[in-house]
C-alpha cells in the first residue's frame, strides 16, 4: 500500500513534468500580459509616460466615434456573415454525406481549399478581383448588369459586403469539415430509417442533422464569433478600413492607435478589454442557448 | 421530387460551390503568368510572363529573403509547439487530478483573450529584452496554444489505458511511453496538428507586423501586404507574390488533408 502511494506520487511528479513547459508559457505569454494590459488600461498618457487615470480610458471609448464605428462594423460582419457561412457549411456537409454521391473526395477538397490560403493573400486576391479595373467589374459590365465599373471598395456598404463575401469564401469549407466529422459519428442507418418513414430532405435536415450536430454547431459558432470580433488581416489588406473607417474592425483600429503615430497604450489596452468582454459575453450566451434546446 | 432529381440538384450545388471555391485561386495563378494589361482585359488563359513578373517582383521586394524568413519561423514554431503541446495534452489526460483539471479549464479560458490585448504588453516586454526582429520573438507567444493542448488531450483519451499499464510493467518510463508508443500511434493527430500549426505560423500577420521592424526580418505576408500599400499596380507581379505565399501551405494541406480531417474528428468527439 505504502509503495503504491509512493508510486502515485512519482507519477504525479512525472505528470507535472509533462505540463510545465506549456503551463509556464501560457502563464507568461497570455495571463501575465493580460493582467498587465488590464492595469495599463487604467493609465493615461502617451508612450512610456503613463500615470494612473482611473476609468478615464473607458469613458473615452464611448465618445470615440471611430471605435464605436468599428464595434458596429464587427457586429455587422458577425450578424450577417456567420449565419450565412454556418448554414452554407451545414448544407454542403449534409450533401457531401450522401453515400450515393460520386467524386465526393475531389469536391470536398475543392470546397476546403480556400482555407489553405493565407489571410493576407486572399484579402489581396479579393481586393484585386473587386477593384474598379478588376475581374468582377469586367464581367458585370460585359453582362450589362452595371453600365460602368463600380468602385466597390470606395462605398461603405459595398466595401463591407466585399469583406463578407471574402470571409464566406475563406471559411465555409473550414466549418464544413467540422460538420463532416460530426456527421460521420451519426449512423447512416438513421438516415435510411428516416427515408423509409417518408421524411422529406428538409425534415431530415431539420430534425436529424441539426439536433445531432448541435455540439459541433455550438463549437463552430463560438469559434466564428471569436474570430469575427478579432478580424484584422482583412480590414488592413482588403479595404484598409476604408472608405474613411466605414469597414474598419476593432483590432485594426486598436493596432493603428497603438503603433501608428504616438502610442496610446493605456487607451488601446482599454479598447482591447472591450473585445474581451464582448467575446466572453457572447460565448456565455451561446453556451446558454446551446444548452437550452436539450 | 424523385430520387434522381434530388441527386442532380446536389451535384449542381456542390459543383457550383467547388467552382466558386477554386476560381479565385486559379485566377490568381493565371494572373501570375500574365501582363497587367491582359489581366485587366480579363484574359483567362495562362500566359508567358512568369519570368518578367518575377523580375518586377524582386526589383520591388526581397521576396526570397521573406520566403526564407517565413520558412525558418514557421518550421521552428511548428516543431517546438507540437512537442510542448502534445506533452501537455497527454499529461493533462493521463495524469489528471483535480488540480490539473482546474488548470486545464483555466487554459481553455485563455482562448477568449483577444490577441490585441496581449500585443502591447508583449511588445514592451520583448523590446526591453531585445527579442524584436528575432525568431524567438516570433515564436514565443504562440508556442503553447489551448487549441493544440485540447487536440492532444482528446487524442490521449482514445489511447488505451491498458497499453500504458502494459508498457509500465515492461519497465518503460513515462516519457518512453509517450515517445515510443503515443507518438507512433497518434500519427494522424500529429499530422493535423502539424497542418494547423504550420498554417497559423506561416499566415501570422499582426504579430510579425508588430515586432519585425527591420525589413530584413520581414515575413512573406508582410511583404505582399507592403506591395499593395504603395502605388504598386503591377497585378501580374502582385499575384505571383500571392502565389508564392500560398504554395507552401496549399501543398502541405493537400498532402495531409486526410489526416487533418481524421485528427479534427478526434477533437470534435
Amino acid at each position: 500500500m505504502k509503495s503504491k502511494t509512493r508510486l502515485n506520487q512519482r507519477r504525479n511528479i512525472y505528470g507535472w513534468l509533462f505540463l510545465i513547459p506549456a503551463v509556464v508559457l501560457i502563464a507568461t505569454m497570455s495571463f501575465a500580459p493580460a493582467v498587465s494590459a488590464l492595469i495599463t488600461s487604467f493609465k493615461t498618457g502617451n508612450g512610456a509616460d503613463l500615470h494612473f487615470g482611473g476609468l478615464k480610458n473607458y469613458s473615452r471609448i464611448l465618445k470615440d466615434a471611430v471605435f464605436v464605428q468599428s464595434i458596429k462594423n464587427c457586429f455587422f460582419y458577425l450578424i450577417i456573415q456567420v449565419p450565412i457561412m454556418l448554414i452554407l457549411a451545414l448544407i454542403l456537409a449534409s450533401m457531401l454525406n450522401n453515400n450515393k454521391l460520386r467524386f465526393k473526395g475531389i469536391m470536398r477538397t475543392c470546397i476546403f481549399l480556400p482555407c489553405a490560403t493565407s489571410l493576407v493573400a486572399y484579402s489581396i486576391i479579393f481586393r484585386t478581383l473587386f477593384a474598379t479595373d478588376g475581374f468582377v467589374n469586367l464581367v458585370a459590365t460585359k453582362l450589362h448588369i452595371i453600365s460602368e465599373p463600380y468602385n466597390f471598395l470606395a462605398h461603405p456598404t459595398s466595401a463591407k459586403i466585399v469583406i463578407i463575401i471574402a470571409l464566406v469564401w475563406r471559411w465555409t469549407g473550414y466549418n464544413m469539415v467540422f460538420y463532416l466529422a460530426g456527421l460521420q459519428n451519426i449512423e447512416y442507418s438513421v438516415y435510411e430509417a428516416a427515408k423509409i418513414d417518408g421524411a422529406s430532405a428538409l425534415q431530415t435536415f431539420l430534425r436529424i442533422t441539426i439536433p445531432l450536430l448541435k455540439p459541433t454547431i455550438l463549437l463552430t459558432a463560438i469559434m466564428s464569433t471569436n474570430g469575427t470580433l478579432q478580424l484584422f488581416d482583412e480590414s488592413v489588406n482588403l479595404t484598409n478600413g476604408g472608405p474613411s473607417n466605414a469597414s474598419i474592425t476593432m483590432s485594426h483600429y486598436i493596432y493603428n492607435q497603438a503603433f501608428q503615430g504616438v502610442p496610446k497604450f493605456g487607451y488601446t489596452s482599454a479598447m482591447s478589454f472591450v473585445i474581451l468582454f464582448l467575446v466572453a459575453i457572447l460565448a456565455a450566451v451561446q453556451l446558454k442557448v446551446g444548452d437550452k434546446r436539450d | 421530387m424523385t430520387e434522381k432529381n434530388k441527386l442532380i440538384i446536389q451535384y449542381i450545388v456542390l459543383i457550383f460551390a467547388s467552382v466558386i471555391s477554386v476560381f479565385p485561386l486559379v485566377w490568381m495563378m493565371i494572373a501570375a503568368t500574365n501582363r497587367t494589361v491582359d489581366i485587366i482585359a480579363g484574359k483567362l488563359t495562362f500566359g508567358t510572363q512568369l519570368v518578367t513578373n518575377y523580375n518586377n517582383l524582386i526589383a520591388n521586394q526581397d521576396i526570397f529573403r521573406g520566403f526564407m524568413n517565413s520558412v525558418k519561423y514557421s518550421v521552428i514554431q511548428t516543431l517546438v509547439s507540437i512537442l510542448i503541446c502534445s506533452l501537455a495534452g497527454y499529461g493533462f489526460e493521463v495524469f489528471h487530478d483535480k488540480v490539473k483539471d482546474a488548470l486545464m479549464a483555466l487554459i481553455l479560458m485563455s482562448m477568449m483573450i483577444p490577441f490585441v490585448a496581449l500585443m502591447i504588453p508583449l511588445f514592451r516586454m520583448f523590446s526591453s529584452v531585445g527579442l524584436l526582429n528575432s525568431t524567438l520573438g516570433f515564436i514565443l507567444p504562440s508556442l503553447s496554444t489551448p487549441f493544440l493542448i485540447m487536440l492532444f488531450r482528446a487524442a490521449a483519451r482514445s489511447f488505451p489505458a491498458e497499453m500504458i499499464e502494459a508498457a509500465r510493467i515492461d519497465g518503460l518510463n513515462e516519457f518512453g511511453i509517450f515517445f515510443r508508443m503515443f507518438i507512433p500511434t497518434m500519427r494522424s493527430t500529429f499530422a493535423a496538428a502539424l497542418t494547423v500549426t504550420f498554417m497559423n505560423a506561416w499566415n501570422n500577420y499582426i504579430w510579425p507586423k508588430v515586432i519585425m521592424q527591420d525589413s530584413k526580418a520581414q515575413t512573406l505576408p508582410m511583404m505582399i501586404s507592403n506591395l499593395t500599400s504603395g502605388y504598386f499596380t503591377d497585378y501580374g507581379a502582385l499575384m505571383l507574390a500571392v502565389l508564392i505565399t500560398t504554395l507552401p501551405t496549399a501543398v502541405l494541406f493537400l498532402a495531409l488533408q486526410k489526416n487533418f480531417a481524421e485528427g479534427i474528428t478526434g477533437a470534435v468527439k
